[in-house]
């Protein structure tokens, strides 16, 4: 996918747009959000703004292109962590946010989220190999055999699914299926992950959720 | 001499002076309405008997002429009473009367005359103050009629005696008054001046002196003294975060650079960096957590405000549970939330309480050995609410209750547990930026923490 990345720190720009290339994306870099919102016009899949920035801020910049028709998502890098922040960033027009210092891959996870989000038709049924879920009637199945879930797993395994074939990190998963935006000191997210594929890959031949090293889960068929 | 300009200088000097100034003109003006009522209108009363008088005698003359008047004024210059009168013919010879000469002072147009006279009792001669109206007689003949006024003299004399009296007596006392309160207040404010150069001096610790009487001056330095409170747990808060990075930031970035320093040492192999580059990485992000924990603990303690709704505790202690409970079971801890009591919807940060709820169960479940037990309760107490957790775990020493909420604190028998040694600091700062109690108890066994907080009024809940 395309990403306009607007951060005027050229060194952490730079090893983003590294990152990012190397996972197959193509990146752009502008140092202010003047070039930035220039270079927006030429279409992007996903836009990463700094918050701040010389001359006009990052927030000006994304009322700017929603003002001006612009749907790109937006994804707000800060070092500004409050949640108050937080809120006045996504009511600018952000569409996530994310507090410096941050780890690579769960910027990568959040964008390919971002850019999955946009024209994604309301779904009743998602099916990932052999597993299929039933948004409207919640029932779960894997090769045509019922698996029960709690409510709680049901939110996790939907969320998981919605973002199949992607790395979905913890806080990713704090954030969405418990909606906390704090960092429980234990790995409670590892527990409820391998609860869940204990009961959906468990007697099965093939393993949907996968933890993937240093970034999270990603649920997908593919290993 | 400094001093004395110091205190004429001071406010209350000054308002003492202006006070002075208004009751020294109210008093001036109510001696000058007695002045006028008295003194006044008795020389009005003298002028109209004499003005009476005048017209009796001249009538008498024209009825008989000028012995007849002769004769009358004789007979009243007799009687003992203060009427004076004097009769002269064209020559200036007395024909009758009680007083020894013709005035020397000169009538204004009216024809009245202020002048003293002799006036004898027995040998004693005593001069007195008289006002009479001349009057010509035809023939050259002239009469004065007038009466003693050394009675009003002295009543005049009497009230500006009193007047001056007063006045000096007022502006003198009200100087004194002044002098003494302008330096009974001075004594307060340099004391206050003097408290305020020792703080900035870098005496933090000094307060203002107060005398608790609760007067306008006491309650100034009260506030003054509860405000160096606030700043010297701000700044206590500040001095400790940068001594906490100072000591416990300083091991993990060492043993980050040491270990960058060691793998580049000679011709390290891939497999080697790359080791040493996730190791970097993993330490990285927990050196992360711990500087942000340290900044949220530092800015809720520092009085930065959240939101203040009406969050159900039962509701944030059910998603703490829901989000915990697969870890205790892992761990063999049965966690458990006993039924609620009352109401207990306080006011409040639903995530701050929800992290410091979590910190808690988090921090028990570690203590707990596995088939222990953690419980959560809320419960109404009258105008609060009151969160408790407990554990049958090995418990704090009754010595060491009070150092667990400390930063960085980790008890000398859990230092093999994972964790950043913030967790409960965190619960402390939200539970004072809540202006909520922060209890702990033994739980024979076990530890017990209360967090007892406000409750939201029903008007807020609903």
């Amino acid at each position: 996918m395309r990403i306009l990345v607007i951060e005027d720190d050229k060194e952490a720009a730079s090893y983003m747009v590294k990152g990012l290339s190397e996972h197959g994306h193509v990146a752009d870099h502008v140092h202010d959000a003047e070039s930035g919102l220039v270079m927006a016009e030429s279409g992007y899949d996903v836009i990463v703004l700094d918050r701040m920035l010389p001359g006009m801020d990052g927030l000006q910049a994304a009322q700017n292109l929603r003002g001006n028709g612009f749907t790109t998502p937006i994804l707000f890098l800060s070092a500004l962590g409050e949640v108050d922040d937080r809120v006045t960033g996504l009511k600018a027009g952000g569409d996530d946010y994310l507090v410096k210092p941050f780890a690579f891959s769960e910027l990568l996870a959040r964008l390919e989220a971002l850019a999955r989000r946009r024209g994604e038709e309301p779904q009743t049924e998602i099916l990932v190999g052999d597993l299929e879920i039933n948004l409207l009637s919640r029932r779960v199945t894997r090769g045509g055999q019922r698996i029960e879930l709690q409510p709680r797993e049901f939110k996790l395994l939907e969320f998981l699914a919605r973002h199949s074939d992607r790395v979905v990190t913890r806080t990713m998963l704090l954030e969405n299926v418990w909606e906390y935006n704090f960092d429980p000191q234990t790995n409670v997210i590892d527990v409820h992950v391998s609860r869940l594929r204990s009961k959906i890959d468990k007697g099965f031949q093939l393993p949907l959720l996968h933890t993937v090293r240093g970034a999270g889960y990603r649920l997908s068929e593919k290993g | 001499m400094l001093g004395l300009i110091k205190l004429v200088r001071s406010t209350a000097f000054r308002l003492a002076l202006f006070y002075l100034l208004i009751f020294g003109v109210s008093s001036a003006g109510l001696l000058g309405f007695v002045f006028w009522r008295s003194a006044g209108f008795t020389a009005e009363q003298i002028d109209q008997t004499i003005s009476a008088e005048v017209q009796g005698l001249h009538e008498r003359y024209r009825l008989l002429g000028v012995p007849g008047l002769t004769q009358v004024v004789k007979e009243r210059s007799n009687r003992q009473s203060q009427s004076l009168y004097y009769l002269v013919d064209r020559r200036g010879r007395r024909l009758a009367g009680n007083i020894d000469s013709w005035p020397t002072s000169n009538a204004d147009q009216q024809d009245w005359i202020d002048f003293d006279y002799n006036h004898q009792v027995g040998d004693v001669a005593e001069q007195r103050r008289a006002r009479a109206r001349e009057i010509e007689i035809s023939g050259g003949y002239r009469l004065l009629v007038g009466r003693d006024v050394q009675q009003r003299v002295a009543l005049v004399e009497l009230i500006q005696s009193a007047f001056w009296w007063a006045g000096f007596g007022i502006v003198g006392l009200g100087l004194l008054g002044g002098l003494f309160i302008g330096r009974q207040m001075l004594r307060r404010i340099d004391a206050m001046a003097a408290a305020s150069a020792e703080i900035m001096a870098g005496n933090l610790n000094h307060r203002v002196p107060h005398d608790g009487s609760g007067d306008e001056l006491d309650r100034l330095a009260q506030s003054l003294n509860s405000m160096l409170d606030r700043i010297e747990v701000l700044m206590n808060a500040v001095r400790q975060v940068s001594d906490n990075i100072a000591h416990d930031l300083r091991t993990p970035i060492s043993r980050l650079r040491a270990r960058a320093e060691v793998t580049l040492m000679g011709d390290p192999s891939l497999e080697a960096c790359r080791e040493a580059l996730e190791k970097t990485l993993e330490e990285a992000d927990a050196l992360l957590s711990t500087f942000n924990a340290l900044l949220d603990i530092a800015r809720l303690e520092g009085g930065a405000s959240g939101p203040r709704d009406p969050v159900n505790l039962n509701e944030v202690i059910a998603d703490v549970v829901d989000l915990y409970e697969p870890v205790a079971e892992d761990a063999q801890i049965t966690l458990e939330v006993l039924p609620a009591v009352g109401s207990t919807t306080v006011k409040g940060d639903r995530r701050l309480l929800s992290q410091a709820i979590a910190n808690l169960v988090d921090n028990a479940l570690k203590y707990t050995g596995s088939r222990g037990r953690v419980w959560l309760k809320a419960e109404q107490s009258g105008k609060q609410a009151i969160l408790t957790i407990g554990d049958n775990g090995p418990g704090v020493p009754a010595l060491e209750r009070d150092r667990i909420f400390d930063r960085f604190v980790r008890l000398d028998s859990d230092r093999s547990k994972p964790g950043n040694g913030l967790g409960l600091s965190l619960v402390r700062a939200v539970a004072v930026m809540h202006g909520a109690e922060l209890k702990v108890d033994d739980g024979h066994p076990g530890l017990v923490v209360s967090i007892i907080l406000e409750r939201a009024s029903e008007v807020e809940v609903q």
